[in-house]
Order: structure tokens, then sequence, then C-alpha cells
């Protein structure tokens, strides 16, 4: 038995088939991981990602703190509420992890992965020495994911006239402390909706609101192939330890300029000899699945990796991101000793419900 | 729960085999099986007129979570495919020992079939398998 989430006897209720993941007892379907899927891209869906681990940073260096552990550029935040992505590299300009920071009254509030937090929380304390900066985790919060084209709706249906005006105000990436409630227009399925921190009880209560409202919860195993379409990054699987973000398709979310953040002097010399490798996309156009380690081929030689690979419901066929060591040529993947081609592509694959990517673009 | 089906033989692979008032043997996967899998996505069917052996690979089954090989459970000639499988997989959920039939053998020998599992000997293999 793993830990449990404060909604764990209503995802036993709804009938979910619970699976370990790093130590904790998760849903990850209750009955069709597809139709959870299209139910996210076509109406709502509700998620319990309360497994995730939440800290909250203050004290006066908090800014100067950030500066220095993270590749994204905290000081870009200069609206009440805003966040950023960012990767948190080691010295060698490696992925720790990745996460998202928001600006709040406070200071700041930090969401990391379940399966690093230990490891993070000692390298972020470790980083924080000699500095004001107070780490304090918020293990009472429950965290539910809220996604869909109809989640605003919903969610509005069931909360209170206060609670409303803030999800009402919020831009994009954007999140607001009301009473006990961190609510977020956040997600990690390509798709509009909101995330939202609260007291377990709340969440409880919030959850069977969702659910008679018709928002339809969903597992774990729609929120990979959504977030897979979404294009979105999985640490574990497609960024670790053995690789720079610049290998992770997240040179967007590094920024250089003069800053000395943990890793960049290794990014820099990344940059001038040259990314080693990339992270792709890629599109199977006949039957069958593309799974993670699967080998990667350009012409007759083996190029890469397949890092997360999955049937997209949206598209009825296979897609998948893959780290290889060249974009240009023919590609094709080894299914079990059937090697097929695919097409190299641009995450992402999928937004709003609608197919987007794009055939890529060799430098 | 799965159900087990008293009058099918079973691989503890998770195929089911009956046998048919011709003598043909039909073969698929068991609701034990599908539930494991979870949402089918894609079937590899052999080919009519194809030889299979008992016990060896004769297609695939791919679903969300993994690809698995489907074996033959007894030895012959593959005499119909369920075509519907190829738009429909996910009828393998819906109806794993009726409309989610995968293929049907002419077998070379019945008595193949004395060495598969009974529904008991499969159900208590199944529950072995999850502890």
């Amino acid at each position: 038995m793993g830990q449990q989430t404060q909604l764990y006897a209503l995802h036993n209720a709804a009938g979910a088939k619970l699976v370990d993941f790093a130590g904790w007892d998760m849903p990850v379907h209750y009955g069709s991981q597809i139709e959870e899927h299209h139910a996210v891209r076509r109406h709502a869906g509700v998620f319990d990602v309360s497994h995730m681990t939440i800290v909250e940073i203050s004290g006066a260096d908090s800014s100067s703190y950030l500066d220095l552990l993270l590749a994204n550029d905290i000081n870009r935040l200069q609206e009440q509420g805003k966040a950023i992505y960012s990767a948190m590299l080691n010295e060698t300009g490696h992925v720790l992890d990745d996460l998202i920071v928001y600006l709040v009254p406070s200071g700041y509030l930090m969401v990391v992965n379940c399966a690093t937090r230990e490891k993070d929380l000692a390298w972020m304390q470790r980083c924080s020495e000699g500095l004001d900066v107070k780490l304090a985790e918020r293990q009472d919060l429950a965290i539910l994911a809220v996604q869909g084209p109809k989640a605003r709706q919903l969610i509005d249906q069931v909360v209170d006239d206060p609670r409303r005006q803030v999800i009402d105000s919020l831009k994009v990436f954007q999140g607001k402390w009301y009473e006990d409630w961190f609510i977020a227009r956040t997600g990690y399925t390509g798709e509009r909706g909101f995330e939202i921190m609260l007291p377990g009880a709340a969440a409880q209560n919030l959850w069977q609101k969702l659910v008679a409202a018709g928002v339809k919860p969903i597992g774990l195993g729609a929120r990979d192939t959504l977030r897979l379409e979404g294009g979105m990054n999985l640490y574990g699987n497609d960024m670790d330890e053995t690789v720079s973000p610049l290998e992770s398709n997240m040179a967007g979310t590094v920024v250089l300029g003069d800053r000395n953040f943990v890793g960049a002097q290794a990014i820099r010399e990344e940059i001038s000899r040259g990314p080693a490798k990339l992270l792709v996309g890629l599109v199977l156009h006949e039957k069958g699945v593309l799974r993670a380690h699967y080998p990667v081929y350009c012409g007759d030689q083996l190029v890469g990796e397949i890092t997360s690979g999955a049937y997209s419901p949206t598209l009825n066929r296979s897609i998948a991101m893959a780290r290889v060591s060249t974009a240009k040529g023919d590609f094709s993947v080894e299914i079990r000793g059937r090697t097929v081609p695919v097409e190299l592509v641009h995450p992402p694959f999928v937004r709003n419900g609608k197919q987007v990517y794009k055939a890529w673009q060799a430098d | 729960m799965a159900e087990f089906p008293g009058e099918l033989h079973y691989l503890e692979s998770h195929e089911w085999a009956r046998v048919e008032e011709d003598g043909s043997v039909t073969v698929g996967i068991s609701d034990h099986a599908q539930d494991e899998l979870g949402d089918v996505v894609f079937v590899e069917l052999p080919e009519i007129d194809s030889e299979v052996i008992a016990k060896q690979e004769a297609g695939v089954v791919e679903s969300v979570k993994a690809a698995s090989d489907i074996y033959a459970p007894v030895s012959g000639t593959v005499i119909a495919i369920n075509d519907k499988l190829e738009e429909e997989p996910e009828i393998v959920n819906d109806s794993p020992y009726d409309d989610g039939w995968f293929f049907k053998i002419s077998p070379t020998d019945l008595d193949e079939l004395k060495s598969l599992l009974s529904a008991a000997e499969y159900k208590e293999s199944c529950e072995d398998d999850a502890h």
C-alpha cells in the first residue's frame, strides 16, 4: 500500500483502477482511458494530481535565489500571480527537474514533480544556504486539475461568487489565492483549464460537485496521452539528469543573457559546440504503437530512441517524442522487429482539440 | 470481476480457444487479459491460409498500456480472421468472448487442446499472477 491522496476514497467509489506512481496509489483510469482522453478534448475532465509537490518560497532573497536556481528568468514575473515554466539544472547543465513557479504576495509558489520530491527539496535547501530564503512544503493541500473546453463553464457552476470572480479574472499562466484556495489557469493537457490547490475536505467537496455537474474523472493514463499530444515533456521520460534542456526541446525556457544560474556556464559551452542531440516529435502513419525506448533510425543508422510514445486518441495514430542525434534524412522506428517509416515533426501535436503539428524543418 | 466461461480452453498467456460445431477452433483473449491491457487500440492478425503452430506467436494486440503477442492455442491453418477489429479494436474490450474474437483455425490435431487450461485452472493462474 502506497501513500494516498485525500481523494482516495472517491477514486475507489468511482471504480478507479489504482496503480503505484512513485510511491502513491493513483488512479490510472476509471474504466476507459480513451474515453477519458476524449472527454478532456471535447468536454471537461478532473484529475487528482495531489501527489505533486508544492513549495512556498519566502524571504528577502527569494528573487535572487530563484535567479540562481532556475534556467528561466524569474525576473520575467512582474505581475502578481503570473507563472513561468522552468528547468532546474545541476552544475553540469543537466535537468534535475521541470517546474512551474508563480509570483504570489508572500513570495513565490512552486510546483515540482512527485517522483523527484526528495532530490528537489534537498537541492533547493542546499542552494538556499546563506540566503534569506524560507522553503515550506504544503503537504496539506490537494491539487485538482480541471481541463477541457467546458472546464471554466462547469467550474463556474459549482463555486461561489468570489471564487468565480477570481477564475474569470485570470490570464493564461496566472494564479491567485482566494482564502485557502490557489486557483491557476494552467494545465498539462494542451487544453484550456485550471489547476486548483486547496485543503483536502474542500477538494473532496469540489470533486463531487464537478462530477455531479458532468465533469469526468480522468486517470494518469489519459493525463499522459493528453500531455504527449500537447507536446509537453514528462520528467523521467523525456528528460532527466543525463540530458540538457537544449537536448530536451526546452531551449525556449533557458534565458542566458549575462545570468549566472546553476548550470549556465555548462549551457554556454554546450551552445558553443552545439547540442549533441535534440528532442523531436514523431508521427506514425501506419498501424502500430510507438513506445518508449524503441530504437530510431535515420537511413540505416541508429540515431536515437523514443522517450515517450503512445496511441493518440485525437489523431487516431501513434505519436512519440524521440531523442536523436540528427534531424535530417528519412526516419524509421523498429517496432518489435519490424521497421516502419515515421514522420519527423515539431510538437505540439494537438492544441485545443485540433491537430497542429508541423513537419520538422531541419536547420 | 472478470468472466471465465467454463466451455473454453485457455493458455496461461491469456488466449482462449473454443471448439465450434464444424470442428474449427476460434481464438481470442480473455476478459481478464483485456481488463489488464486497458483499451485495445490495434490488433495484428495472421493471414488467412497461413499456418500457425501451437503456443507460438500468431498475432499482436496493442493497448494503451502495452504490446502483447497472441499465441495460437493449437496448430493448424487460419481459415478466418475478424476484420471488424481493424476499424473497431475496442470490440475486444467490450466483448472479449464473442464479437471480439481474433481468428479461427482449422486444427491439425484437436488433442492439442488437452494441454490447455480449464476455466478453473486459468482463473487460478490469473489469481496467482496478482499476488
